[in-house]
């Protein structure tokens, strides 16, 4: 079971307070785009074992969508942060070297 | 002497030597393949206790890998061991290497409620499952190897308006389809399953789809079967070797690293369920996949209850009856991507909570045991048997929730689509469908895992 921060109302409770999003950090191609983006975005994943960045929602909180790193393969959280971001900042991506150097997800490491 | 017939080979491959120079089928019978496995009988049985069952040889051997092989498949699941049983069987292809991470049948074949039915409402669906059902119906047969196939029935609950619409829709798409089923009323459901609880108070029995030859299977005898009968046509079923790489030039496949050193290989078969992702992006494309936890549990034994299996897909639980007497009980996938094997307790929770309001009976049941597996969706809920964009590398993957009762039906037609490079029963399950807006819709095919 999962323990998880809301990064905005700073609440911090178990999973069934929240409700999982997807994969983060997706950049939407829709009309106007090649077959290919729209795969891409459309349905294509990262499923990674290991290191992932995720969107969620305090649905049974303050309601809000934020982002959370996690480690897929241990549960672990990294950490959670903004929803208003295209990709992790710098302190997550720091806190994830220093529990799992060398890893990268997507263009991100 | 019956020995003779049924003895099949007269080799003692697995055991020492004293077994050889004293068994009396080896005498006489040299001519035979000393490597084919001896067959199973009731006069095999009466031989064995007769000599204090001295003489059972090993099921399948273990060898090392050996430099290349014209198929790898990776993954020794039901599904990759399937589709190199049918490899062998229907192509005659048996330089076949089944290369497992853990042990053999130790993933999702090992960790399922072992339901088998076919009642899926797309053409496509019907024409795998009902293929892998029949299959089912000889497969003890054809394995020489006891899979305890029981076609005790399996019903689908409505209980819902939507849900008895939506039933007696997938009834006549099976009725079209030539898959044996009806829709029942809340009586004859009564009368099937005499411990339910039809009167709600929340949601009331209205019918069910019903399924008389659909049922359960053992699920480790599946894979141990398949193996045996792979090993017997001179394929090596590798475990505890991990594929750590996949070796590509010009992109066309030619083998894999391994905990055991480099493989190579013509063609590679990836089935691996809730790790596809990883061999995938080993190999360096993505695919349309999630992988989740999926749990389930099961009681204490008790005496005989329920002699069909039960599906209630707007409570979220379906439950049934082992040999053994326990009640088998599953329900829904966690929400998040997960790798662990273990799920969140409040699923198991939402899950017994919904089948005691429909089985009173099972309040005051302990529970022996829980369990998870990691589960491979796809966003239309049916599976991928697909080319790759690897020249050579195939996937045989997304069975999500309820792949086991699609193992035979699986491998058959994979095992085609690997042979000759296109399938009757592969061509709807191709990855690229998602692109080209082919969905196979069924994620209301249970609504629930299964």
């Amino acid at each position: 079971m999962l323990t998880l921060t809301c990064p905005y109302c700073g609440v911090s409770g178990e999973e069934t307070e929240f409700h999982a999003g997807g994969e983060a950090h997706l950049k939407r191609f829709i009309s106007g785009s090649t077959d290919a983006e729209f795969d891409e975005y459309m349905f294509l994943r990262e499923n990674p074992k290991g290191v992932h960045f995720e969107r969620w929602r305090h649905v049974y909180g303050c309601g809000k969508w934020f982002h959370a790193a996690r480690d897929t393969n241990t549960l672990e959280v990294f950490g959670t942060y903004s929803a208003q971001v295209s990709e992790p900042p710098k302190e997550i991506k720091d806190k994830i070297s220093a529990k799992r150097p060398g890893w990268s997800w997507r263009n991100f490491k | 002497m019956p020995e003779a017939t049924f003895a099949g080979g007269a080799g003692q491959r697995c055991w020492s030597s004293y077994l050889r120079e004293e068994d009396p089928d080896s005498t006489g019978d040299n001519a035979r393949d000393e490597n084919a496995m001896k067959r199973y009988s009731v006069f095999a049985v009466a031989r064995e206790a007769a000599r204090f069952h001295t003489g059972w040889e090993k099921a399948w051997k273990s060898p090392e890998p050996k430099k290349k092989y014209d198929v790898i498949i990776i993954g020794a699941g039901g599904h990759g061991l399937a589709t190199a049983y049918y490899l062998g069987k229907n192509f005659g292809i048996t330089n076949v290497a089944i290369i497992e991470k853990g042990w053999l049948g130790g993933g999702n074949t090992g960790r399922n409620t072992t339901i088998i039915r076919s009642n899926y409402l797309q053409d496509s669906s019907a024409a795998i499952y009902e293929k892998a059902r029949s299959l089912y119906e000889t497969m003890s047969q054809d394995l020489n190897y006891n899979v305890m196939f029981s076609p005790r029935g399996v019903m689908m609950l409505a209980q819902t308006q939507h849900e008895i619409r939506g039933y007696q829709r997938t009834a006549h798409a099976n009725q079209l389809q030539g898959v044996e089923t009806r829709f029942i009323g809340p009586d004859e459901v009564k009368k099937l399953v005499p411990i339910i609880n039809i009167h709600g108070p929340r949601y009331p029995v209205l019918g069910a789809l019903w399924q008389p030859r659909g049922g359960t299977a053992r699920h480790d005898a599946v894979a141990w079967g398949y193996a045996r009968a792979c090993s017997d046509m001179g394929m090596d079923v590798i475990q505890k070797c991990e594929v750590t790489g996949i070796r590509t030039e010009g992109g066309k496949v030619v083998g894999v690293d391994t905990t055991k050193g480099a493989i190579d290989c013509d063609k590679l078969g990836m089935v691996t369920a809730g790790h596809i992702g990883t061999n995938a992006k080993m190999a360096g494309f993505r695919l349309p996949i999630e992988s989740l936890a999926l749990q389930a549990l099961v009681s204490e034994p008790i005496k005989p209850c329920m002699d069909v299996v039960v599906m209630a897909n707007t409570v979220h639980g379906y439950m049934s009856q082992s040999d053994k007497g326990e009640m088998v009980i599953g329900g829904g996938t966690d929400g998040f991507n997960n790798y662990t094997q273990r799920g969140s307790f409040h699923h198991i929770e939402e899950t017994v909570r919904a089948l005691v309001e429909t089985f009173p009976m099972i309040s005051r049941l302990k529970m022996l045991r829980q369990w998870g597996g990691i589960v491979d969706m796809t966003g239309d809920r049916s599976p991928i048997l697909s080319k790759t964009p690897v020249d050579g590398i195939f996937v045989n993957c997304g069975w999500g929730t309820g792949g086991f009762k699609a193992i035979p039906g699986s491998g058959w037609a994979m095992a085609e689509l690997m042979a000759k490079g296109h399938s009757p029963l592969t061509d709807e399950f191709s990855m690229f469908r998602f692109r080209e807006g082919r969905f196979i819709d069924e994620s209301v095919a249970a609504g629930v895992a299964h």
